[in-house]
């Protein structure tokens, strides 16, 4: 059984078009990073998963509809909505026991146990604690929590890089277990790509791109190609092509690394340079390359 | 590193065999608990006006030797009535401390966690809309009076207590005060009178007030209060009437519940000849009527937050 199916998931606002028939499936096990620009639809795709968004089109989740199944389904889904989202009023400790009271998957020792690591004491109340402390705190109930799928959305805005990186290392390390699944959706598309097992691009409320992160890098090269074979690289039909310091950085799509390799210096390319080319040109070659 | 992801693993295992559901019960306990320990004025704001109250008390005192001297010189109604008087103000100012918590607590209870989006949070844990709405509810149905009578009891006896040790310390007996004023069933009566006349006939009003704080982006008192003006304002015109508004202001302040008070005067609870029983309150039409409202009120509230998001 898929942890997430979508097929033809529709949701409009009035006459706005959020998500625009979606199909989406991911199997248990995998971390996917979905990626869009603001607006295209990640945040109502994500609660329509968890159940805090109405939709047109069929939609299972661990095997339930999120819609009519909420309560049930968040014994097996977690989710950290954004930043700032725990109340401000509730002390840790009460926060530690209203968990403990209503959660049947929630080990409280290991939640402790995540805290001790950090400087947030138990008498603190939300409101005194700085935004990196929160995270942490809502990170470690969260990982207390023996959840199949975990839900991110924006985990990191406004956090510095230390607290984002360290967001990121607790959650391979201390978490990911390759039976969980992990959901996440974020604009800072270079700290998770190491993350990632499967990328996807959201545009305009459609899945414009789908990708095994092994596949990526099998699939996508990165030439920085020098002046006097811009036009052998070009004739290689490149999917992108952007401007380098004194080199032009040509992107290519299922191309032998051998026939590159004497343009210019070789690599893979980074997903926020995929995302680039792929949404930037709108060509829907990509895309349907993709598909 | 092994230790530490071995301990895990075996917690992994511990958790696997533990049971995967909780009790409505549980959840609804932990619900009402999390109310409050967020509005700590359910419990802050009878404690506070009982403790003004019991300053004022405590100046009155001076003069109560003096009063019990006099006693004998009134007619029987008038000696009950001034020994009982006291008594009888701070129950009231309990039952007014009741209501008007219960309202501000209403307004506040669907709109604060939209307003913090602190909502997010709350529907990511396995509790549904309507644990959660009828723990809301709960609190001006039954915890908020069933606190105010034990502050108000408390506070009575408090009062008993330092009244006889003055009577005492001036070398006169406390017996009157004490038959007069039968702590026990006094108290009982109490919380009966709170918990029928200011808890669940008002129990349309605060369904109301709930909707309307599931619903409202900003200005909750504001949506609240203009449909009852708007409808008072209306008939007001048209009939030349004020049933609606006479009848909302009864809910709201216990006017015309099922009692047996004739006067005003009566219907104070150290009188137990006022209150009707259990079944005669309700099974009474104002409390079926009421009960039929306040449900429905409440299904649109629970529908609300299910679909209504952070503002």
């Amino acid at each position: 059984m898929p942890c997430i199916e979508a097929r033809s998931l529709r949701k409009a606002f009035g006459t706005t078009v959020a998500l625009d028939g979606v199909d989406l499936r991911v199997e248990e096990g995998r971390i996917l990073g979905l990626i869009g620009p603001n607006g295209a639809g990640k945040t109502t795709a994500l609660n329509a998963i968890l159940g805090l968004t109405p939709f047109q089109g069929e939609l299972r989740v661990l095997g339930r509809n999120p819609w009519t199944e909420r309560d049930q389904l968040m014994r097996d889904v977690c989710f950290i909505a954004d930043v700032a989202v725990l109340p401000r009023w509730i002390r840790v400790s009460q926060l530690l026991d209203y968990v403990a009271g209503v959660h049947p998957r929630f080990d409280r020792a290991k939640a402790e146990g995540f805290l001790a690591k950090t400087t947030i004491r138990r008498t603190s109340k939300v409101r005194e604690l700085s935004k990196g402390m929160v995270t942490q705190l809502h990170l470690a109930l969260v990982m207390s929590i023996d959840a199949r799928l975990l839900v991110l959305d924006e985990p990191t805005l406004g956090l510095d890089i230390l607290f984002r990186k360290q967001f990121y290392d607790s959650l391979l390390n201390d978490y990911f277990d390759r039976s969980r699944t992990i959901v996440v959706t974020t604009h800072q598309v270079e700290e998770v790509q190491h993350v990632l097992t499967d990328v996807m691009f959201i545009d305009r409320g459609r899945i414009v791109f789908s990708c095994s992160m092994d596949d990526f890098e099998s699939r996508y090269l990165e030439v920085a190609v020098r002046p006097e074979q811009l036009a052998a690289a070009r004739a290689l039909k490149p999917i992108n092509e952007r401007q380098g310091i004194g080199r032009s950085v040509l992107l290519f799509d299922s191309v032998d690394r051998g026939q590159l390799a004497p343009l210019g210096e070789v690599r893979t390319p980074s997903i926020a340079d995929l995302f680039v080319a792929v949404i930037g040109n709108q060509s829907g070659q990509v895309s349907g390359a993709a598909r | 590193m092994n230790t530490q992801s071995n301990t895990m693993a075996e917690s992994f295992e511990t958790q696997k065999t533990a049971p995967a559901t909780i009790s409505a019960t549980r959840t609804f306990y932990w619900s009402v608990r999390r109310e409050l320990w967020e509005n700590r004025s359910i419990y802050l704001a009878p404690l506070g006006v009982g403790g003004v109250f019991l300053f004022g008390f405590l100046l009155s005192l001076v003069r109560l030797p003096g009063k019990m001297r006099g006693l004998s010189a009134l007619d029987p109604v008038q000696q009950h009535k001034s020994i009982v008087s006291h008594y009888e103000l701070a129950g009231g100012l309990m039952m007014i401390t009741t209501l008007l918590v219960a309202v501000f607590y209403c307004l506040d209870a669907l709109h604060g966690e939209r307003r913090d989006r602190s909502i997010l949070f709350w529907k990511s844990l396995p509790v549904s809309d309507l644990i959660t709405v009828l723990a809301k509810a709960s609190i001006p149905l039954f915890i908020l009076p069933v606190i105010t009578s034990v502050i108000g009891a408390a506070l009575h006896l408090i009062m008993l207590l330092l009244s006889s040790a003055v009577l005492l310390g001036s070398g006169m007996s406390a017996a009157a005060l004490w038959t007069r004023l039968p702590w026990f069933q006094m108290s009982l009566l109490l919380l009966y009178h709170i918990l029928t006349a200011h808890a669940l006939w008002p129990a349309p009003v605060y369904g109301w007030l709930l909707l309307v704080s599931g619903w409202a982006r900003r200005a909750a008192v504001l949506w609240a209060v203009l449909p009852v003006v708007a409808i008072a304002g209306v008939e007001g015109i048209a009939f030349r009437t004020s049933h609606f508004a006479h009848m909302v202001g009864g809910r709201m302040i216990g006017v015309g519940a099922p009692s047996n008070a004739h006067t005003p005067d009566d219907i104070f609870p150290t009188n137990p000849m006022t209150h009707v029983t259990p079944g005669m309150f309700l099974g009474s039409p104002g409390m079926l009527i009421g009960f039929t409202v306040f449900a429905a009120f409440l299904a649109v509230a629970i529908r609300l937050r299910r679909y209504e998001g952070p503002i």
